[in-house]
């Protein structure tokens, strides 16, 4: 059967175009979407933009390459990113030099500042005390999502940057950053909590009616649940947040609509792995339901292998070729070493260094070499089969491929050095032309 | 009832946190299973509402009551026990914990209908926390009349490290209700639990900065609460290094002897052994320098001073198959 090849997402060609305003990292946790994110942004400033990168819950020593060192929800420009030379062999020297800020959201401050916005100083005074505030602003499942989308409608309405790239924060699935806003927002303006607030208007709504003889029951149970002076409190609080509802739904729908509006561009990232993978179908069936504009998948930690055209079997039976000549004399090790998942550990004592005689030292280090690229050749197949089952599902959407890098990166060095591979992606196990 | 020592005796609630994407759902399965070896019965458990233990041990949509899903390994002489599972979800956890406390099951669920259960979880600090935290002591001290103890063990796949001191801290998360509200005495027998040495906290990580860092911070977070106790580190998804130690750093710094390697595979009846020799010595060094990085994050993870055990990558995705091995292999290394 032929290999079903997914159309390429030309990173550079979207963060080029100046009709692109914001890209959105989303994906599930653990893919790698804060240092993509991160080396968007900086591709796109050496590449001319003026760029706001907004993250979630960078690595420390991420953070600190980009001069974060706190939370403090202020935009801080990245010196070197804006100095740095740019890339000879793109000849687009046209671009006038851009610059690149970051920042770390903190979704209290966020959520602070929109009570203070919409409360005068007493009442936002008032909010902000509430433990019940406090409980919501600080560990609301949804909080987070609520406020990196609020964070993003403030930097496009300041308008001071040309692309915003957002890191989403790393929700439990990939899906919880498009619904918790919405949930935060019916929740804060639900009608659950205007019965709560003005018990005598309920007789009054005939859609309320049926409730009416359960208030009680309501009241009762939540007493039972919660206390007699907890109910007190959330009734202040939720009065208190009162003159606040028009303004939060408000919020939410403009930000709503920023996500579908042309100029922005989603780009869900996924390791090729099954459940990653699953959770990005996932993500791409839901932009689309909610007509929002996918840009494509961004597939990282690609197992890349300059050998590739030595298959894991030959690979392997040379290498048992070099073990039945060995010194030794005998067969596969205690463990295996020929069959299954983990086939390379040749144990210690037979590894290379351990000889001093130069032949039989050679043949060592051919074996590790051997086993560990017959391992690898496995684990970009597995890849290439769980990439396949994705394009299999959705053959339209643009996929770019990111090389699996040896190292963490922590600098702007191995950001720059993931943005190149941006442009040179191509599938898992193939070898570069 | 331990028939051989392992690193956990006595302990019955087994907590198991881990950044996202370290495989803690695939871990908290493998340990139970691990568990569930010598007739013992084990309750695995899910507190965020994915799914995941559905996903993993290949069955349907699990609801909020207590199944059947896997039998442990058996030996010899005894046979292998039982791994049932638990979805808790905090608005059934209330229902039930109305119904067991005030009799109020009916009006339990005919509010849950319009939202009052999901107000009351969402807007009640800690609230929603005490209510799965306490719903894992409940089954931990449950005790039927045939066999004693319901549960030999509870593995709870727990929130996020980021998340874990908070969720676990269920006696200062509840103190604004608690200063009179009734779900102080609840709150307080789920503590007593927590905090007693059959309660740990296992955080599962791979050998990188983010997740290492997180794990560090977990444990030191948990250390400053007072009686919550930090179990193992479980390295997951490790692959074995072809190259020996005193080799790695001349590899990774690309010095590895290519003519020797060309050398080795001609003797393999390789063609093109000098082209093959530079290919397969940019693998070597690439995977030299991500072992040094993970050497470094091992050594800061040792600095924890916790059991730390080690579980291979599978390659070809995690089936019920590589499940049991993990579960065979936590056993060898003495975590069950």
């Amino acid at each position: 059967m032929p290999e079903r090849r997914p159309p390429e997402l030309d990173i550079d060609r979207l963060i080029a175009d100046r009709r692109t305003r914001i890209i959105v990292c989303c994906g599930s946790g653990g893919v790698g979407k804060t240092t993509a994110a991160a080396a968007i942004g900086l591709r796109a400033a050496e590449r001319g933009r003026h760029v706001v990168v907004l993250t979630v819950d960078p690595a420390r020593r991420l953070a600190q390459s980009m001069g974060l060192t706190s939370l403090d929800n202020t935009p801080r420009l990245v010196q070197e990113a804006t100095s740095a030379p740019r890339e000879p062999q793109e000849g687009n020297a046209a671009d006038s030099a851009g610059s690149l800020h970051a920042m770390m959201l903190d979704m209290k401050r966020t959520f602070d500042e929109i009570v203070e916005a919409h409360a005068d100083p007493d009442r936002a005074a008032q909010i902000l005390a509430n433990p019940f505030y406090q409980s919501l602003s600080s560990s609301f499942a949804g909080t987070q999502e609520y406020m990196a989308m609020e964070k993003l409608g403030q930097l496009r309405r300041a308008d001071e940057w040309d692309l915003i790239v957002v890191d989403t924060p790393p929700s439990r699935s990939a899906l919880d950053f498009l619904d918790a806003p919405q949930r935060l927002g019916r929740f804060l303006d639900g009608r659950l909590l205007r019965l709560l607030t003005t018990p005598a208007k309920v007789g009054g709504r005939a859609y309320l009616r049926v409730l009416n003889a359960g208030f009680g029951v309501v009241t009762g149970v939540l007493t039972k649940i919660l206390g007699t002076q907890v109910l007190r409190d959330v009734q202040t609080f939720v009065t208190a947040l009162d003159t606040m509802f028009g303004g939060f739904r408000e919020r939410a729908e403009y930000t709503y609509q920023l996500l579908r509006a042309p100029g922005t561009a989603f780009l869900v990232v996924a390791v090729p792995e099954d459940d990653a993978l699953r959770e990005a179908s996932y993500f791409v069936e839901r932009l689309d339901q909610e007509r929002m504009p996918l840009a494509g998948l961004l597939l990282n930690r690609v197992q890349q292998l300059p050998a590739a055209h030595l298959s894991a079997a030959r690979s392997l039976a040379a290498a048992e070729v070099l073990q039945a000549a060995g010194p030794d004399g005998s067969a596969a090790g205690p463990d295996g070493s020929a069959a299954g998942s983990d086939g390379l550990a040749a144990s210690d004592d037979r590894h290379a260094a351990s000889n001093d005689e130069p032949e039989s030292a050679a043949r060592l280090l051919a074996m590790a070499a051997l086993r560990l690229h017959a391992d690898r050749m496995e684990q970009a197949a597995a890849q290439r089969r769980a990439a396949e089952h994705f394009t299999a599902a959705h053959p339209q959407v643009p996929v770019a491929q990111i090389p699996a890098q040896a190292e963490d990166i922590h600098d702007l060095d191995g950001l720059r050095r993931l943005g190149q591979a941006f442009g040179t992606g191509h599938r898992p196990g193939a070898t570069k032309p | 009832m331990a028939t051989r020592d392992t690193d956990w005796d006595g302990v019955r609630l087994h907590v198991v946190t881990g950044k996202g994407g370290t495989g803690k759902t695939t871990v908290a399965g493998a340990l139970a299973l691990a568990l569930a070896a010598d007739g013992r019965k084990v309750l695995l458990m899910e507190v965020e509402g994915r799914q995941g233990i559905a996903q993993l041990f290949d069955v349907p949509p699990l609801p909020y009551a207590e199944r059947r899903i896997a039998v442990g390994p058996g030996t010899e002489s005894r046979p292998g026990g039982e791994v049932f599972a638990l979805v808790a979800d905090p608005e059934s956890a209330l229902i039930e914990y109305l119904e067991m406390f005030y009799s109020l099951r009916y009006a339990g669920t005919a509010l849950a209908k319009i939202g009052v259960m999901d107000f009351a979880t969402t807007i009640a600090p800690g609230l929603r926390d005490v209510l799965l935290t306490g719903k894992a002591a409940e089954a931990v001290r449950r005790k039927d009349s045939k066999r004693g103890r319901t549960y030999d063990a509870v593995v709870m796949d727990a929130p996020p490290t980021g998340r874990i001191g908070r969720f676990l801290n269920v006696a200062s998360e509840v103190s604004e209700l608690a200063r009179v509200g009734p779900i102080r005495g609840h709150a307080d027998t789920v503590q007593k639990v927590i905090r007693s040495p059959g309660t740990v906290v296992h955080f599962v990580t791979t050998l990188e900065e983010m997740p290492v860092q997180e794990t560090l911070d977990g444990i030191a977070e948990l250390r400053t609460l007072g009686g919550i106790r930090p179990g193992a580190i479980i390295v997951n998804m490790t692959r074995p290094v072809a190259l020996a130690p005193g080799q790695l750093r001349a590899a990774a710094d690309g010095e590895l002897d290519q003519a020797q390697l060309a050398l080795g595979l001609k003797s393999a009846g390789l063609d093109d052994s000098a082209g093959l020799a530079a290919a397969l010595a940019t693998e070597l060094c690439d995977q030299a320098r991500t072992a040094l990085g993970q050497e470094a994050q091992q050594q800061r993870l040792d600095t924890a001073d916790r059991p730390c055990y080690h579980l291979p990558w599978i390659n070809g995705g995690m089936d019920l198959a590589g499940l049991y091995r993990l579960a065979s292999l936590l056993r060898e290394q003495k975590a069950a």
